[in-house]
């Protein structure tokens, strides 16, 4: 039986092959362009549209609708632009935005500027690079919840690991996550820690599509910092536009990391917007929470437009 | 609108009850034997039988399932329940499962609820918590069933809405206060505090004497409640009708000094060092190690907690006791109590399991019910079923609620005499706590968050 169906499946697919195997190379991908240039019929993007249409616009339609009333779960009643009104006069708000956008512009800051170096790093002729690659590669795979919570115990001021390691060498450490002053710092460097594998891969991509030339000139004008600064850093910009792109949209909707570390905590003071929305869910005002999303529907797209507009007029031609 | 008016309604008749009749409810569960336990010892009798007398229920198998919080207390208090009913009905098989404590709970169930997915039975806040969930519209009224009547008549309006009665309470009573290690007391030579002065003296003596006075664990931030919602009874003895004004939006934590003090606690707590080492980064079970162990001479706690602390420090459970949150005045000194949650039956229950499922709450609003509680796990406090009395083995410190309860000088907690309760009052006390803001902003911060969560329930007067 399991015979007969494998031996059906190379003989049924045969006849689907446009061209016999001894066709030459030119004339494959000939083909193949011609095929790309026709275009589907348009039903061939239903299904999709389908999937789009009702994941994605009609809930956000929705959650339009709902943001306007005052929303239990059990009824529904529309108070106007109330929430809206409520959700601006939250008082961890402002700090909320603030704690936001350091973060955001924290951690991508930090991806672009340790990512770049260790890409660097990672493309030369090091013997090591793959096994190192691999390492800091590894914590983008870990749940970031899990992530949190291991960090959460390893930052605790007296029995976590970190302070105690530094009290070997006699350093009395910081309060991590209880501090209002460092706590939302802790939880950026995590997140560094976390994503900064992703940063890596998109800046060896970019640094390995840099024509080889490039380099050899380099090699002649002078040693590795020429290679670095005139070459590398200009050269990976299209890579460096994507890894701020993607790490400060990332920062500005972070909440997983935020919430399994502090809660927002102490008080408001590591409170982002996602973390003071989702408290709005939590105490059951799904109304206020869903106008707390709308706004910053609106404000990461305020802010990330103009950044993407502004990056695609410098992009580079390589 | 009606809803709102029927809820204040229930509010305002509670309050009423407060001061004179909850002593007098509570005393029927003394040992006082006066002319209450005739009629309660024969109302228990009968609702302890009628689960065997009923022999429809008893023919076909049926699985009950209950939605409970993750808490080892309450899980613990559930077995009890659960092996016992298992004996008088063999019948009858009753699962657990379970959801996580506090507001992500809430949220669960009110899901469930509002979806129809509600298991046959859960285990829910009764008071404020309770009208969240529109109980009208979506649970099964309990006020025909017999077995009301077994259950102390000063409870009820907390599981009560619109005219119909929900929920019979499954567990006991709670003091909300200080807990306090009596051995370091005992060391020390200190005195059980009348005032919040003595108070502060005693912990200024066990400071200099090295002791941690007060444990503060706000990694589990609803923990940090506790000064301002167990000083209740200390606002209400000097606002006699704060409750009521605080409801309509005529007084509030800002304006009314009484009603700041909770927070001017928390402030003074930080400002003299009195927390502990670690207590922005300890955890509940942190604080009621340290207290069994002594490291922490007072935390301020709800008395489920000397259930987890009598399982998990048998030898230490001797040196806890309890005491009310001082006042102003030692002659009016007295304690908050929380009411007991309930098990409730949504609409959704129909046909056998929901006659299982009325015939298993009998049992629980009746005196072996309150036994097969307290078998499971130390009770927290005095049962309000009429009849039941606590078993002599209970820890000491549940002992130590009795004297408030047999004297009068109590109050039920502001969330069972107002619907309204901010949600982010545990974040605003931690802050406190942590000197990040003062008391009189925190009060303020407060009274924002009340009037939003009043705004978003429509109640009258916001």
């Amino acid at each position: 039986m399991t015979t007969g169906t494998r031996g059906a499946g190379p003989a049924g697919s045969a006849p689907a092959a446009p061209l016999p195997a001894a066709a030459a190379v030119g004339a494959r991908k000939r083909g193949s362009r011609t095929r790309v240039a026709s275009s589907y019929p348009h039903w061939f993007y239903l299904p999709a549209a389908i999937v789009f249409v009702v994941i994605f616009v009609v809930p956000t339609l929705l959650s339009f609708w709902f943001s306007l009333t005052r929303w239990t779960l059990f009824t529904t009643e529309f108070i106007g632009l109330d929430n809206f009104a409520q959700f601006l006069r939250e008082p961890s708000l402002t700090a909320g935005a603030r704690n936001t956008l350091v973060y955001g512009v924290v951690t991508s800051g930090l991806k672009v500027i340790i990512g770049l170096l260790l890409a660097t790093l990672l493309t030369s002729r090091l013997r090591v690079r793959n096994v190192l690659r691999s390492i800091i590669f590894f914590p983008v795979l870990v749940s970031t919840v899990a992530v949190g919570i291991t960090f959460a115990v390893l930052m605790h001021p007296s029995t976590g690991l970190i302070n105690r390691t530094l009290e070997v060498f006699g350093i009395d450490g910081p309060q991590w996550l209880t501090s209002p002053d460092i706590a939302l710092l802790s939880v950026a460097l995590v997140d560094v820690w976390k994503g900064v594998g992703i940063a890596l891969v998109i800046f060896i991509a970019g640094i390995l599509s840099i024509p080889e030339d490039y380099f050899d000139t380099a090699r002649l004008e002078g040693g590795a910092w020429v290679r670095f600064r005139h070459v590398i850093v200009p050269l990976s910009r299209n890579a460096t536009f994507t890894v701020i792109t993607l790490s400060f949209i990332g920062g500005l909707r972070t909440f997983d990391l935020i919430w399994t570390m502090t809660r927002g905590g102490p008080g408001f003071s590591t409170d982002v917007l996602a973390s003071t929305i989702y408290k709005q869910y939590q105490a059951g005002f799904y109304g206020l929470a869903t106008a707390g999303n709308v706004v910053l529907f609106i404000a990461v797209t305020l802010i990330v437009f103009p950044l993407m507009r502004f990056f695609a007029h410098r992009e580079i031609e390589l | 609108m009606t809803t709102t008016a029927t809820r204040l309604r229930v509010m305002a008749t509670l309050a009423a009850f407060v001061v004179g009749a909850c002593s007098g409810g509570f005393g029927g569960s003394s040992s006082a034997p006066s002319a209450s336990a005739a009629p309660s010892a024969s109302a228990p009798a009968s609702a302890a039988t009628s689960p065997s007398a009923s022999p429809s229920a008893a023919a076909e198998p049926v699985t009950l399932s209950w939605f409970v919080d993750d808490n080892n207390v309450t899980q613990a208090r559930l077995q009890g329940l659960i092996d016992a009913y298992k004996k008088i009905q063999p019948n009858v098989t009753i699962e657990i499962e379970t959801h996580p404590g506090g507001t992500d709970g809430d949220n669960l169930v009110k899901t469930r609820l509002s979806t129809g997915d509600m298991n046959d039975i859960f285990y829910y806040n009764s008071g404020s918590l309770l009208q969240a969930l529109n109980p009208s519209d979506t649970l099964v009224d309990l006020s025909k069933e017999p077995y009301i009547a077994n259950i102390q008549e000063t409870y009820l309006p907390t599981v009560s809405a619109n005219g119909g009665i929900y929920g019979v309470p499954t567990e006991g009573t709670l003091g909300g206060g200080i807990l306090y290690n009596k051995k370091i007391y005992a060391d020390q030579g200190l005195q059980v505090p009348k005032t919040w002065a003595e108070f502060a003296a005693n912990n200024d003596k066990l400071k200099k004497a090295g002791i941690a006075p007060v444990c503060a664990t706000f990694k589990d931030t609803w923990t940090s409640q506790l000064f301002v919602l167990a000083d209740y009874y200390n606002v209400q003895k000097a606002v006699p009708t704060f409750a009521a004004d605080y409801t309509v939006n005529k007084a509030h934590y800002a304006d009314t000094p009484a009603a700041q003090a909770g927070f001017a606690h928390l402030q003074e707590a930080f400002d003299k060092g009195w927390w502990q080492k670690d207590y922005g980064s300890d955890t509940f079970a942190n604080g009621q190690k340290e207290l069994a162990n002594g490291t922490c001479a007072h935390y301020p706690m709800l008395t489920f907690a000397v259930g987890t602390i009598a399982t998990d420090f048998p030898d230490k459970i001797a040196d806890i006791g309890f005491f009310g949150q001082p006042g102003d005045d030692a002659a009016t000194n007295g304690a908050t109590i929380w009411m007991p949650a309930a098990t409730y039956i949504p609409k959704t229950t129909t046909g056998a399991k929901l006659d299982a499922a009325k015939q298993f709450l009998a049992f629980i609003a009746s005196v072996p019910g309150t036994e097969a509680m307290s078998a499971g796990v130390a009770p927290s406090g005095p049962y309000v079923i009429k009849g039941s009395t606590l078993p002599d083995s209970v820890p000491d410190a549940i002992k130590d609620i009795k004297p408030y309860i047999d004297g009068g000088n109590n109050s039920p907690a502001l969330e069972f005499l107002s619907p309204v309760k901010g949600p982010s009052l545990e974040q605003i006390t931690v802050a406190v706590g942590s000197g990040l803001n003062s008391a009189a902003e925190g009060a303020k911060l407060y009274d924002q968050d009340v009037e939003k969560q009043a705004k978003q329930l429509a109640l009258p007067g916001w």
